[in-house]
């Protein structure tokens, strides 16, 4: 168990090497150490001589790839590339462009952005399970067809038209919840239960029509025949079987998505004003402050690739013929 | 008056050319031609077919651009306000709608309002200030007083309800005679040949659908003649063409982006499925590592770069259309690399599939190559596959636009799309009362759309996905 775990981790090294070469290119290859320079020091007349002064300040006055003037192993360590991927590894993101710890920032917003994510990806889920169960004991009937057709409306409508609705009914017209806002602890329940029961919403139709296919395709399977010939009842072949084996694919789509959740949600935290991570990268992206975004990207990458190696170690919970190796 | 050919316009009529010339070599195939009979059997299925391709219709209305100097004779009376407007690039959906573009009120109005939605300041003779509601320059300035707006509008309704109803008369005498001159004229053979009604498609859904648009349609175009039919935004600007110059960028993000990532997905789909080795562990890393960068954020990067380069390079741009287009190009472009993966993997899954099966390896023995296997035996049985991820991919990509424009990594904000409505719209909620129109337009014209496309998709998948046929 252990070995493959560090063999999983090891595989994740050479990806992220990969994020790395990619937000490295998008990020200082386009925008040059001189452009960030310059948009540091304002559009004043720029000196080259200020430019290179500003750059030694902020340790970018190697050369990208390859530096000429090191020697031996120096020549590819001491430059711009190898110097930021390695800052990246060890979760140093450096300053942003006002000047705080990009990494302090980011452990202090986690929290709220968990307290919005969390409850959303874990009652959205058990709703969208229990929905699909639910429908897939109507199979076929009127009723399923309609629910179905309800659930392709809800999910042709966009999120930022539920965000935007919700917060004029249930905060302007009726005034049940304040607009947006966030504090600590149990006084702030009453900002986060719009934005949760919003993200829930949004997101039944997609899912009950997903984990509805998934019961349906199990449904059809041989063992389902068997067990209602041995005169089971539906609900019992549906609870003790079709729920059990549907797992294996849940959990494929599930268990990716949980790490993940950390990052937040741009626009559902920027429009209810919680000051998570989302709102951090949304307000990061529209003040151009390369540094946080570059921050996001790399951790954004680095849950994702735990999620799938959590998926993997799932699998041996729920299907014993999966064998780690 | 010469043509402006934009990129993007460039690019969608190549992609209705490739359209074209698929439908023409898919009507020889019988296979084909049957699955697609069933698809369209659905009357929902023929109904979402109906308004896509009226979707369609206006965005490529809204593809053909040309440089518009008007002659400084025809119009006389109006010449003064209109003449303004009218320079510069235009496509022939302004030209249908000229009168859309050119009524511009001051600020706000309500859909059907004759006055401004929020008063001003006046002075009267005595120089005393009260507050005035002012009557709008175009919106019901034709009523007299007699008539309520509401009566207005219900006997203007008369005009556009007669023009669909012959319209539609029209188009089922065609239709008629169209299958009538099949037959030759022969009544005989054409009573004998009559389709078994399960063997029909769904015209009754189908007329009906294209009644409601046509109607819908002919209504908003004759009344906002009269009146702003969905009001006014800020800068007084008609809500009703925003919303309707806004189908082109949203149809061409769903359409474009599609062209943009399957050659990609397939290419290298299946490769990495019919080479194994290398290959295969090449270009699953390259999946693996794009699909590990948060979908949003990989696109607000990229975007966020081109930025730099086009505030550094803005020597490039002739016009502010052609920056405009060449950033929903871009846009395309991204959204295009970072969302092949998905397929890419299909692909690459039913590839390894296929290539095991006999008939694939009685071609290998007969020493086909591999271009040749991929080419003849491979790429037709994954067809069904690349339908069904592009349609699906359809309506998803239409939803993200608004929430890219949002986020301020969408279009550019000179470019009408419902995102950019949303975006402007958003900041006048805190209004009391509140100006709700715009927002509303976006959603119903995005939802319409999305949910045409979604229906579609879904009966794509159910007849052709052989795992739902079961």
């Amino acid at each position: 168990m252990f070995a493959y775990i560090l063999k999983r981790l090891l595989f994740a090294v050479p990806i992220l090497i990969g994020v790395n070469v990619i937000t490295f290119a998008l990020f200082f290859m386009v925008n040059t150490p001189d452009d960030m320079a310059r948009a540091q020091l304002g559009a004043k007349q720029t000196t080259p001589e200020m430019i290179q002064s500003w750059k030694v300040e902020n340790g970018y006055d190697n050369p990208l790839f390859f530096n000429g003037d090191a020697s031996g192993f120096g020549k590819i360590q001491e430059t711009l590339f190898v110097q930021e991927s390695l800052k990246l590894f060890v979760f140093d993101f450096g300053q942003s462009d006002s000047g705080r710890q990009i990494s302090a920032d980011i452990q202090e917003r986690m929290g709220p952005s968990l307290a919005i994510a969390l409850p959303t990806f874990v009652i959205g889920l058990v709703t969208n399970i229990a929905l699909a169960l639910l429908i897939v004991l109507f199979r076929g009937s009127r009723l399923d067809t309609i629910t179905m057709m309800v659930a392709v409306a809800i999910m042709s409508i966009s999120g930022l038209f539920y965000i935007i609705a919700g917060q004029v009914l249930f905060s302007k017209v009726w005034h049940w919840v304040p607009i947006s806002g966030y504090t600590e602890g149990w006084e702030g329940v009453k900002f986060l239960i719009l934005p949760i029961l919003i993200g829930i919403f949004a997101g039944i139709g997609a899912g009950m029509r997903w984990y509805r296919s998934i019961f349906l395709e199990e449904m059809s399977k041989d063992y389902v025949r068997t067990a209602k010939a041995k005169g089971l009842s539906d609900i019992k072949v549906l609870f003790g079987h079709v729920l059990h084996n549907g797992m294996l694919p849940i959990l494929t789509g599930v268990v990716v998505v949980i790490p993940t959740l950390f990052m937040g949600s741009l626009i559902m935290e920027s429009f209810f004003g919680i000051p998570g991570l989302g709102s951090y990268t949304l307000d990061a992206i529209n003040a151009q402050d390369f540094g946080i975004v570059k921050a996001m990207v790399f951790l954004g990458s680095v849950l994702y690739i735990i999620g799938l190696i959590l998926t993997d170690i799932s699998y041996t919970f729920f299907d014993p013929r999966v064998k780690l190796s | 008056m010469s043509f402006v050919w934009l990129w993007t316009d460039i690019l969608v009529w190549t992609l209705v050319l490739v359209l074209i010339g698929a439908v023409r070599s898919i009507r020889r195939s019988e296979h084909v031609r049957k699955q697609w009979f069933h698809i369209l059997k659905s009357p929902i299925a023929m109904s979402a077919a109906i308004i896509l391709s009226v979707y369609l219709l206006f965005a490529l209305l809204d593809s053909v651009h040309f440089q518009y100097t008007p002659s400084s004779t025809s119009s006389s009376s109006e010449s003064s306000t209109v003449s303004v407007h009218d320079q510069g690039v235009l496509s022939l959906l302004d030209v249908i709608l000229p009168h859309l573009r050119t009524q511009t009120e001051r600020t706000y109005s309500a859909p059907f309002a004759t006055h401004e939605y929020s008063s001003s300041l006046s002075y009267d003779e005595s120089g005393s200030v009260f507050q005035v509601y002012r009557p709008l320059k175009f919106g019901g300035q034709h009523l007299t007083g007699k008539h309520s707006t509401l009566d207005d509008v219900m006997v203007k309704t008369a005009v556009p309800f007669l023009f669909s109803c012959v319209f539609i008369a029209i188009i089922f005498t065609i239709h008629l005679g169209w299958g009538f001159l099949q037959t030759r004229g022969n009544y005989i053979d054409y009573y004998e040949n009559q389709p078994k009604p399960e063997d029909e498609l769904p015209w009754g859904a189908a007329y009906l659908t294209l009644f409601l648009l046509v109607f819908l349609f002919s209504w908003f175009y004759y009344l906002s003649h009269f009146y702003h039919v969905l009001g006014t935004d800020k800068v007084g600007q008609d809500v009703l063409y925003q919303a309707i110059k806004s189908i082109r960028t949203g149809v061409l993000i769903g359409l474009l982006t599609t062209l943009v990532m399957l050659p990609l997905a397939l290419i290298l789909g299946i490769s990495a499925g019919y080479f194994k080795g290398w290959v295969d562990d090449v270009i699953q890393y390259l999946y693996t590592t794009l699909n590990s960068i948060p979908g949003v954020l990989l696109i607000a990067a990229a975007v966020l770069m081109m930025q730099v380069i086009i505030s550094n390079n803005s020597g490039w741009f002739g016009s502010t259309e052609e920056r405009a287009d060449l950033r929903l190009l871009f846009l395309i472009f991204i959204l295009g690399l970072t969302s092949w993966t998905g397929l890419c993997r299909l692909l690459r899954a039913e590839t390894l599939k296929i290539s095991q099966v006999e008939y694939v390896t009685a071609a290998k023995s007969f020493g086909l190559s591999p271009f040749r296997i991929i080419q003849k035996h491979i790429t037709p049985n994954l067809m069904h596959l690349v339908l069904i991820a592009l349609v699906l991919d359809f309506s998803g990509l239409v939803l993200a636009e608004a929430v890219l424009s949002y986020v301020g990594v969408g279009v550019d904000p000179t470019t009408a799309s419902w995102g950019n409505m949303i975006n402007q719209a958003r900041l006048e909620m805190a209004r009391e009362p509140m100006v709700w129109w715009s927002l509303f337009s976006a959603f119903a014209f995005m939802f319409t759309l999305v949910l045409a496309a979604n229906l579609f998709s879904d009966r794509v998948q159910t007849v052709l996905d052989p795992r739902r046929n079961n």
